[in-house]
């Protein structure tokens, strides 16, 4: 077991990818739960692809693919608050908004492959691998997560009101629009750093399944963000050195991806924080 | 409230012979026998937590008694659903919905059948008969998300109408109403009984809106029943003996307030399925 | 004649292939517009972005195991159709699209692993290849759309009530989970003709676009129906004409081109309910 962890961690990729994979972690299992609450999870995961798109665009322009990453998901979850108000309307507008990305990036995308004939660029921002990640994004990855989990702080007594009773928050003067729009911006962030490090399928694997757990098993959303971090953390750890071992697996001795580990990770924890029948303690009480 | 066997009226719409509920370990209804005739208007009271939605629920089938019979016309629920008219708590459509008014009764008539319809004069007609009857012929082609709470619970009725049932369960309809729309729906259900000879079961938490329209009310409290006229039923002693402990009541400018239920019973029970 | 066909670029309604797709594409159109009228009613776009982009695993697990991509389109569409249904959700049902989605996604980037790379055959499934489909293919997906024309006919009534008014169905006798089941899978059916047409990733644009944009116009379900038809067809058009003369990918067109009369529709709508409010005033 000892020599494993030496190699594990004597490996710079490796200890880069959980480093990073740490810190998008758990910033997504913190921010994953006000989206459980706030039933957004097709914009959480929307995000993720509209994101993507930016991404191509900043490689097009000869940007960095962070930043790329992190504006037009902002303006991507901007657009699906503003668009929609009523469940299916912003149902309908994160389906409009993500569509028409999707296609943008197709058009990016297929120019990108016309000017340098590699498609492995292309494919791995749609699927990302984190041990491909650049060691140079881990500093902007902690700041952008640093950001992302001070705007949560600072908005978790009145988003949880406006959450969980908005009725009643309105009525007292909770500004319930605006604090919709800065929850986005924070998700915004949350997921496309994620995204950018592995890729807009685990964004949403880490965003959603360890909160939908949690949520289901705390007494408190604050308790909840605290499990859910810790759970998001915990399953990265994992499927890392999960990946890391596979590559003594057949076939081919590649290994298998972290992100197939990561998937049936969180899947696997989804599926047991269901089989309790206890129902869910988080209640209107809590939006005092 | 027992009824013996050899007293069933044969023309009895609805009849309940010594029916049981548990759900979730709770014991919500127990020992229920009453029948109901044809035409009837009975309100369902009783505070929340009774039993009153799950006694609904038993009627359209959707709830199996662990104890007990449940006949409709003779007929098991689930055989006799035609036979029974349901309008819903709460219905809030979105604004954008496309479906008009019309469209929505329409349902009524044969949104139980597959494939789509053809259309017809006949099938029109029945629909317009049906609007007009509830007063809704005037935003026949609004769309649903355009209406007011009141013009909406018209339509639901005349959506549970169409499909000629001889019972309607009706299920809190004026919760959210204003006054004036609470009206139009009381005296609209009334018709619906005496004018159309459908038996209603109205379930609401407050009695007092159809005082002066039903015939015969149906307390529930901790799972038990009483069956009666107002008069008969609304009594501080009928009451205690249902609640198992002392309640009064009182009648003040023709209204009924009934002092003295526990606490318990105010709370939303979030677990219990009433 | 001749001089409609010298509007257009030369080639675009004779080439064999430019055929095959304004065949295809145009029986894609008026399928998704029809299923899609019921995923705007219900709210579940997520689910018609989710079952293609999951199908997609299953191509890849077909060409992994030697087999025919199109039935690996089905399984997977299918069995993502089936792994929503069973688990409702009282709140969001996004939660478990999510996790089934991702659930696909994950065994997708494992075939794709463990197999060689084809990175094109992956592209061309991810963004459609309307313009490389063969005759046979044609036929086959021609096939599913009839099936999947014939099941939305026969759900209608039922899936209607069921979508617009649960309770009160329920309550008749039309079960609720039956239907959400039922629906879910006419939708695996749609997507699984609609990908190798428009591709995994924008197959869902014909799903949503036209649909919420007559969801704006129309008054009643058979208007709805219609408008939705009307934008589907015009948008594969258009967006045929368009990626033929530049050569751009057609997905980007769709996308663009129902966006567009999404914002029209609202416009359009918008412009209404202020004329109403003028009118009301008055």
């Amino acid at each position: 077991m000892s020599s494993f962890l030496a190699s594990l961690l004597g490996s710079p990729a490796v200890t880069a990818a959980l480093l990073i994979g740490s810190m998008v972690a758990v910033t997504s299992g913190a921010v994953g739960v006000f989206v459980v609450l706030r039933a957004q999870s097709f914009a959480g995961h929307a995000l993720g692809d509209i994101g993507s798109t930016g991404a191509a665009a900043a490689y097009l322009v000869g940007l960095a693919p962070l930043y790329g990453f992190i504006s037009v998901g902002v303006i991507g979850g901007l657009a699906i608050e503003g668009l929609g108000n009523r469940a299916r309307e912003r149902d309908i507008a994160t389906g409009i908004v993500l569509s028409l990305m999707l296609g943008v990036g197709a058009l990016l995308l297929y120019i990108l492959t016309q000017r340098s004939n590699a498609t492995g660029g292309p494919v791995s921002i749609l699927f990302g691998s984190i041990f491909t990640v650049d060691p140079r994004t881990a500093l902007p990855v902690a700041l952008f997560s640093l950001a992302a989990l001070l705007l949560m702080l600072l908005l978790y007594r009145p988003l949880v009101y406006a959450t969980l009773n908005p009725q009643a928050a309105q009525a007292r003067g909770v500004p319930v629009t605006l604090l919709g729009a800065l929850f986005m911006v924070a998700l915004a962030i949350a997921v496309e750093e994620s995204a950018l490090v592995a890729g807009a399928l685990l964004s949403t694997a880490l965003l959603i399944g360890p909160a939908a757990a949690a949520v289901r098993w705390a007494r408190s959303v604050g308790q909840a963000m605290v499990l859910a971090a810790a759970l998001s953390w915990l399953t990265v750890i994992a499927g890392i050195a999960l990946a890391y071992q596979s590559y003594v697996w057949p076939p081919g001795h590649r290994g298998w991806p972290v992100s197939f580990f990561i998937v049936m990770l969180v899947l696997a924890e989804y599926l047991l924080s269901r089989l309790g029948r206890r129902p869910r303690v988080i209640a209107r009480k809590e939006a005092t | 409230m027992r009824n013996p066997a050899a007293d069933i009226p044969s023309d009895a719409v609805l009849q309940l012979d010594d029916v049981g509920v548990t759900l979730g370990g709770r014991t919500v209804l127990e020992g229920l026998s009453f029948s109901l005739r044809p035409g009837e208007f009975v309100g369902v009271i009783g505070p929340n937590g009774a039993g009153k939605t799950t006694l609904l629920k038993v009627v359209l089938g959707l709830v199996r008694p662990d104890g007990g019979r449940v006949l409709i016309a003779q007929q098991d629920p689930r055989a006799a659903r035609r036979l029974v008219g349901y309008v819903p708590q709460s219905f809030t459509p979105d604004p954008d919905l496309p479906l008009r008014a019309r469209d929505l009764v329409a349902l009524g008539l044969d949104g139980t059948r597959w494939g789509f319809s053809l259309g017809g004069a006949q099938r029109r007609a029945k629909i317009e008969e049906a609007l007009r009857w509830v007063d809704a012929g005037h935003y026949a082609d609004h769309p649903v998300g355009r209406l007011s709470g009141g013009e909406l619970q018209r339509l639901l009725v005349a959506q549970a109408l169409i499909a000629e049932p001889r019972i309607m369960l009706l299920d809190e309809p004026l919760a959210n109403l204003d006054l004036r729309s609470q009206d139009e729906v009381v005296s609209l259900v009334g018709r619906v009984a005496h004018e159309r000879g459908v038996t209603v079961l109205l379930v609401t938490h407050d009695m007092n809106p159809i005082l002066g329209v039903m015939d015969r009310i149906l307390y529930l409290a901790q799972g038990q029943a009483a069956l009666g006229t107002v008069d008969d039923v609304v009594r501080g002693d009928v009451l205690s003996r249902l609640y198992g402990h002392h309640v009064d009541v009182v009648r003040v400018h023709g209204r009924i307030l009934v002092i003295g239920t526990p606490d318990a019973e105010s709370l939303t029970c979030t677990t219990c399925d009433a | 004649m001749q001089v409609f066909g010298s509007l257009f670029p030369t080639g675009l309604f004779t080439q064999p292939f430019m055929q095959n797709a304004w065949i295809a594409g145009s029986a894609v159109a008026v399928v998704s517009a029809l299923v899609g009228f019921f995923v705007v009613l219900r709210g579940a776009s997520f689910a018609a972005h989710a079952i293609p982009r999951a199908s997609f695993a299953g191509a890849a697990g077909a060409v992994l195991a030697g087999g025919d991509t199109l039935l690996g389109l089905a399984v997977f569409a299918a069995l993502s159709a089936l792994g929503m249904a069973a688990l409702p959700q009282r709140r969001d049902q996004g939660q478990a699209t999510a996790l089934v989605l991702m659930a696909s996604l994950g065994l997708g980037a494992l075939f794709l692993s463990l197999g060689q790379s084809y990175a094109p055959e992956v592209y061309a499934l991810l963004f459609g290849q309307i313009v490389g489909i063969s005759r046979a293919d044609v036929m086959a997906i021609l096939g599913l759309l009839l099936l999947a024309l014939l099941a939305s006919a026969l759900l209608y009534r039922p899936l209607l009530w069921s979508s617009v008014a649960p309770d009160v169905a329920a309550a008749k006798g039309v079960p609720r989970r039956r239907m959400d089941t039922l629906f879910l899978l006419l939708v695996a059916l749609a997507a699984t003709a609609a990908v190798p047409v428009v591709g995994a990733l924008l197959s869902f644009s014909l799903m949503v676009g036209p649909a919420a944009a007559a969801s704006y116009v129309g008054r009643s379900p058979g208007q709805a129906i219609a408008v939705a038809i009307l934008v589907s067809l015009l948008s594969v058009w258009f967006s045929l004409i368009f990626a033929y003369d530049t050569g751009l990918p057609v997905g980007f067109f769709v996308a663009a081109v129902t966006a567009v009369f999404y914002a029209l529709a609202r416009l359009w709508a918008w412009l209404v309910a202020i004329e109403e409010t003028q009118r009301g005033a008055a």
